[in-house]
């Protein structure tokens, strides 16, 4: 099952870039105290997530990728400043998070395939987290557009 | 002749259960003044919290002379407290009121004309209209002002401007009472009355220290708890209050949390419900969605586990469990303790889950009271000047906002409806980095009322914002304004407003207002005309040009939703007393209680919100609601517990917590001006527990200084009953100071504002600011002459009673004379449960 593994890997890979960008975003927009507080909190759930899927590495193994450039995204290295750059940020994000749960729903089929009950436990839960991740993007982006794109100095 | 100073609640009138509370009056007239002398009386209701007592205002000689209680009013049954007998109308003959606006010349406030003062305000705001548009305007309004003037700056904001930056300082008291309800039942709406206490077999206090924020209610319980037959009380509460004195003296629970750990307890007491099959299956089945997502959610939280988190013993939470599970009507009521501290949202809905998991709503004494601080935050959630849209309708809802659109004759695509409403702590972000440039501030005092107040100020007097202030007086926040417009008070105007249980009174004008004074209505009816705000048709947007005439604007467009109006008119308002919406053709008379059929506003199409994840503040989606088929269904929603943003460490070991005491209100701006009250007390302090003083060589009375990470303050500790590790100061106390006859002259008016220390910080789903969970360190100063200022009658009492007499507190007391005539027949109450039956 090669393949599997590669997308395991790809889950834990994609989880840890998506856990370190929202910190990174937490710590430059800390301004907005609830981006700082929430950023903070969702990175924790990916954070949990590779946990959760750490055993199973250990069961099929993490295979690393031919083409790596091509599966994985970058990170955020860093925010950007302002209103417009918290709009990009999270937009960044959110491509981060789309990413991962591709993944997580990649896996799931697989893991029912083989009947491996554990695999599909945790890519279910974690799909379900990362939709939350997801909606919180959404819904922080759609609050800061507005002003961002009009009004913002 | 009774001192309440002393004596708050005034003489126990104990009754049996499902019996009538009786009526009393309570009369106070000012030194000088006697009833025979007083020219009218003149029908009103009290401003100074949201309890809304029906009152009569006692005028001679075109002033204010006192307050009498209405024995026919639903509310109050003719009781007054404290607070409205002393701090009614003693402000609105202070020397110091705003009497002609004020325009900043030279980095001076100066006197000036209306002329001058509206004429700078609307060159500013269509100057910036035109250049950056409706986003550039903010408006933050009060918990004070009447519903007709929420209406019409809502009307103004939404329609006239077309910006989505309008709160209230509601946000930072109730917020969260609105968001509870709109997660649980689909929209806001108080589903409890009063007359639940007459019923219950339990009340439930959660964060709500009753007796210090609305003292006629806690008497309304106090005539339950000491009659026959008397209701068992449950207090969660970090201090030892009135409230946890009576559970132990009734047989009840004192449940004392670490602070920020509330959403964890109530987990468990759900826990408790569930493994001990306290529910009842059936009504859950047909009423409510999600309770297997509740069960796993909160599956961890034994009493143990609840223990080692909050700190409070296991058996605590299995006895206060099994109170709520075996009564057969609990009545619960909830406030600051749940609001502003953390996870506000989920606690909050975890007490209306405990409500739903035993079918107890919508009967006499199985009740929910999701209470307001303010007396007017009602109205403002209402009508949408905290940002919602008007009559409880959906943002994100096409038909909703066109059905404003239609009413007002404006393009749909002119209400801001593309986002949720701007939140206070956002719109004063924006002012921060002058993306709002005109911020326009009415009734309500941020410099000394929003957390972490040096940047507060900063935000004010800054350059990069406009700001336009309309007040009684020149608070802490108009000193710092661009424009100062006086505005009349309370019994200088006529209008409505609504209190907690949803009971709507008029408030008639009794005297004029001083000099130019004019009301808030006044006042935004003028702006709305220099802007020329009119509507497709040509004519005025607003158009109305008396309070009447606005009310009844408002009543009209709230036809067909749940906060209906529209069998409410000031003819009928005139009566003997206020009255609970809905009141319609179905309701004539009003409603006692909501959701008396089991039947919830939460059907997709009807219903205010889709809902949030109550952790993140992430939007239920149109799709995923209409996906659920709530049809009329409540939401049984549970979260699990995380840890507060910010946790003791070894620099600030002890957890910082603000609140209130019972003889002030808000930042003191009418309660400080009543001498009677204000020398009860006169100046700002700090609770620590003994062991914690001990610790730092603290006594009774010695200055302290007490720090967080963001400010810190030099008061006087009170040695009292808080639980170790908690710190408690009142937050109403900025650097003005009334007269020293009056109870004012301290040297520490400087270095005392509670809000120096608490943080930037919000709620996911309501953004209610958490005041409840800063780190702070308390260390000595010196000592001092005598002990802390702080009152001695309710839970800022002394922790030891037998001080050395130079520590030793003087009983709080003082109060002028008042009056109280127990009536010997009650009058009979609309829709009183009490007496329907009999
Ligand atoms: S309980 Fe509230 S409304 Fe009633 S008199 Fe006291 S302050 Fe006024």
């Amino acid at each position: 099952m090669p393949h599997l593994a590669t997308y395991i890997g790809l889950a834990d890979h994609s989880e840890q870039t998506l856990a370190d960008s929202f910190r990174t975003v937490a710590e430059g927009h800390a301004r907005a105290a609830d981006v700082f507080h929430t950023c903070r909190l969702l990175a924790g759930w990916s954070d949990e997530h590779r946990t959760a899927l750490a055993p199973i590495i250990e069961r099929y193994g993490e295979a690393d990728v031919d083409e790596p450039e091509r599966l994985h995204a970058a990170g955020l290295a860093e925010s950007r400043d302002g209103d417009i750059g918290l709009l990009r940020d999270l937009q960044d994000l959110h491509v981060l998070a789309t990413l991962v749960q591709t993944t997580w729903t990649v896996i799931a089929q697989g893991a029912q395939g083989l009947r491996d009950h554990e695999l599909l436990d945790v890519a279910t839960s974690s799909n379900a987290h990362t939709a939350r991740q997801l909606t919180w993007l959404n819904t922080r982006l759609k609050a800061a557009a507005p002003q961002a794109l009009i009004v913002a100095p | 002749m009774s001192d309440r100073i002393a004596d708050i609640y005034g003489a126990r009138t104990p009754h049996t259960k499902g019996t009538v509370w009786p009526a009393r009056v309570d009369q106070f007239l000012d030194p000088g003044v006697d009833e025979g002398s007083v020219d009218s009386w003149v029908q009103s209701a009290c401003l100074l919290c949201s309890n809304g007592c029906g009152v009569d205002i006692a005028v001679k000689d075109g002033r204010m002379v006192g307050v009498r209680g209405r024995a026919t009013d639903v509310v109050n049954h003719g009781r007054l407290g404290p607070k409205g007998l002393y701090g009614s109308t003693r402000w609105a003959n202070s020397s110091d009121r705003l009497t002609r606006p004020l325009v900043r010349e030279g980095g001076r406030l100066v006197e000036t004309d209306w002329e001058t003062a509206m004429g700078r305000i609307v060159d500013r705001s269509k100057s910036l209209l035109d250049a950056k548009g409706p986003l550039s305007h903010g408006f933050y309004t009060s918990g004070q002002l009447f519903l007709e003037e929420y209406y019409a700056l809502a009307v103004i904001g939404k329609a006239g401007i077309g910006t989505p930056h309008m709160d209230g300082n509601t946000r930072l008291c109730t917020a969260t009472s609105a968001a509870a309800f709109k997660e649980s039942f689909g929209a806001d709406g108080q589903p409890g009355s009063y007359t639940d206490i007459e019923h219950c077999d339990a009340v439930f206090l959660y964060g709500h220290n009753m007796p210090e924020t609305q003292t006629v209610l806690w008497a309304r319980i106090l005539d339950r708890t000491r009659g026959d037959d008397p209701a068992r009380i449950v207090c969660v509460d970090p201090r030892r209050t009135l409230v946890a004195m009576e559970a132990e003296r009734t047989g009840g629970v004192h449940l004392a949390p670490r602070v920020g750990t509330n959403l964890a307890l109530m987990n468990g007491l759900t826990h408790e419900l569930l493994v001990n099959g306290w529910v009842d299956q059936d009504w859950v089945a047909a009423h409510t969605l999600g309770l297997d997502d509740l069960r796993s959610t909160v599956e961890p939280y034994t009493p143990e586990h609840v223990a080692d988190i909050c700190g409070v013993d296991p058996e605590d939470v299995r006895r206060a469990a099994r109170i709520f599970g075996e009564s057969e009507a609990v009545l619960s009521t909830v406030l600051q303790g749940f609001y502003q501290s953390h996870q506000a949202t989920a606690a909050s809905v975890a007490v209306h889950n405990l409500h739903l998991l035993r079918g107890m709503i919508g009967r006499p004494g199985a009740g929910i009271l999701q209470m307001n601080g303010q007396p007017t935050a009602q109205n403002n959630r209402e009508c949408g000047a905290d940002g919602d849209l008007p009559g409880f309708r959906n943002w994100d809802n096409p038909h909703h906002v066109q059905q404003l659109a239609d009413a007002w004759d404006v393009d749909v695509m002119t209400i801001p409806h593309w986002a949720p409403p701007t939140h206070a702590m956002q719109i004063f972000s924006y002012a921060e980095t002058g993306s709002i440039e005109l911020l326009w501030i009415s009734a309500t005092n941020p410099a000394v009322s929003m957390p972490e107040s040096a940047r507060i100020r900063r935000i004010l007097e800054g350059d990069q914002c406009f700001v336009v202030v309309q007040d009684l007086f020149l608070t802490e926040t108009a000193e710092l304004a661009d424009v100062v417009l006086p505005a009349a008070g309370w019994g200088e105007k006529t209008g409505c407003f609504t209190n907690v249980n949803r009971t709507v009174h008029l408030s008639e004008k009794a005297v004029d207002p001083p000099g130019e004074a004019k009301s808030d209505l006044d006042i935004f009816l003028m702006y709305a005309d220099r802007m020329g705000f009119t509507n497709r048709s040509g004519e005025p947007l607003l158009g109305w040009r008396t309070a009447e005439e606005a009310f009844d604007a408002w009543a009209a467009i709230t036809a067909g939703r749940p906060v209906d109006y529209t069998g409410l008119s000031y003819d009928k308002l005139r009566g003997p007393t206020g009255i609970p919406w809905p009141v319609n053709k179905e309701h004539p008379d009003g409603t006692d209680r909501l959701y008396a059929d089991a039947v919830f506003p939460t059907d997709t199409d009807y219903c205010e919100t889709y809902g949030h994840d109550l952790i993140t503040g992430g939007t239920v989606t149109e799709q995923e609601h209409r996906a659920m088929r709530p049809a009329g269904r409540a939401f049984l929603k549970g979260a699990p517990y995380t840890p507060p943003h910010e946790e003791p460490s070894d620099d600030f070991p002890l957890r910082y917590t603000t609140g209130r005491t019972v003889y002030q209100f808000h930042t003191r701006t009418k309660t400080g001006r009543s001498a009677d009250l204000n020398r009860a007390a006169p100046d700002a302090w700090v609770e620590i527990s003994p062991t914690d003083a001990d610790a730092r060589g603290i006594a009774e009375g010695d200055w302290v200084r007490v720090k967080s990470p963001r400010g810190a303050i030099e008061v006087r500790a009170r040695v009292g009953d808080v639980m170790d590790g908690a710190v408690f100061a009142p937050f109403h106390y900025g650097h003005w100071e009334p007269a020293a006859a009056a109870g004012g002259g301290h040297d520490d008016a400087n270095h005392r504002l509670a809000n120096e220390l608490t943080m930037t910080v919000w709620d996911p789903v309501s953004k209610q600011p958490t005041f409840k969970t800063a780190a702070c360190q308390v260390t000595r100063l010196r000592a001092s002459d005598g002990p802390a200022p702080a009152p001695t009658t309710g839970a800022s009492a002394p922790a030891e009673r037998d001080l050395a007499p130079r520590r030793r507190p003087r009983p709080t007391q003082g109060g002028g004379p008042t009056t109280s005539t127990t009536l010997t027949e009650t009058p009979t109450y609309p829709l009183d449960p009490a007496q329907e039956d009999s």
